[in-house]
């Protein structure tokens, strides 16, 4: 399928996506900054889309939009909205750290055109109708499965995630 | 408009990078602070993909290990915070110094 209008969609996504980013950082009430965040990993998923990665767009909405933004508004119950109004946004080392951002800034910037010229020039555009089987054959194929134990490790590693997170929310440590 | 290449997206991975860097660095709660984490995976999560479309799959398969870190992640760090409101009543970042004499 050919694409259409791709620069104009691009454009739109990654300008909601920032800027919803940075009303997220900027805003004080967490339960706002949880709904911006919401509209940008949307965006992501948008622009993922367009990269031709529609498993894992679908991953994206339903893990992050949908299985950790519920985790975080269920925390938020956590924070006095009203206390937070009166006391301080930032912590002591914000001008440090914004220059250090900025460093890290002016370090990718120079990556990223400096090194602009090597990216190869020719670009595949996979099938979207094969993805995901294509990303199950990484995973589990008889002879393509170079995917498989590492599959395993992150399987384990969520079962202590969660055995983790019982223990530590369960009772008084 | 021009013709949107690999670089863009990177270049928006990046700015989303940075602005979850600046939400780490700089707020006070703790709940602020996670989701500026999951914003900076969600970004690296970006370059991988555009990446993936210029060298193979490989890096769609590794976005979805980001993604089950992440939320690996959340869930103790959410774990933790739960636990830390408890013992000392606050969500604030400066305030965690049960480690600092």
């Amino acid at each position: 399928m050919t694409p259409v209008a791709t620069p104009f969609f691009f454009y739109f996504l990654s300008s909601i996506a920032i800027i919803s980013a940075i009303v997220m950082i900027v805003k004080v009430n967490p339960v706002h900054s949880a709904l911006a965040l919401i509209v940008t990993l949307l965006a992501c998923a948008g622009l993922y889309l367009m990269l031709y990665a529609p498993f894992m767009a679908g991953v994206q909405i339903v893990l992050y939009a949908g299985g950790i933004l519920v985790m975080f508004l269920f925390v938020m119950m956590l924070v006095n909205i009203e206390h937070l109004y009166v006391e301080k946004m930032l912590n002591r080392q914000w001008i440090v750290g914004l220059a250090a951002t900025a460093v890290l800034a002016l370090l990718m910037l120079a990556a990223l055109v400096r090194g602009a010229h090597t990216l190869p020039q020719h670009i595949v555009n996979y099938s979207e109708q094969n993805n995901v089987q294509e990303i199950g054959q990484l995973l589990y194929g008889r002879n393509t499965g170079y995917y498989m134990f590492p599959f395993e490790i992150a399987s384990v590693l969520l079962l202590v995630a969660v055995v983790g997170a019982v223990v530590m929310a369960k009772r008084r440590v | 408009m021009m013709e949107i290449g690999t670089l863009h997206y990177l270049l928006v991975g990046a700015v989303l990078f940075l602005i979850g860097m600046v939400g780490v660095i700089t707020r006070r709660n703790v709940v602020i602070i996670f989701m500026s984490i999951e914003l900076m995976l969600s970004a690296v999560n970006l370059n991988l993909l555009a990446f993936s479309r210029l060298y193979g799959l490989h890096g769609q398969v590794f976005a979805l290990f980001i993604a089950a870190d992440a939320a690996a992640e959340s869930a103790i760090g959410l774990g933790i915070l739960i636990s830390f409101f408890r013992n000392r009543a606050t969500v604030n970042m400066d305030e965690v110094d049960l480690l600092k004499w």
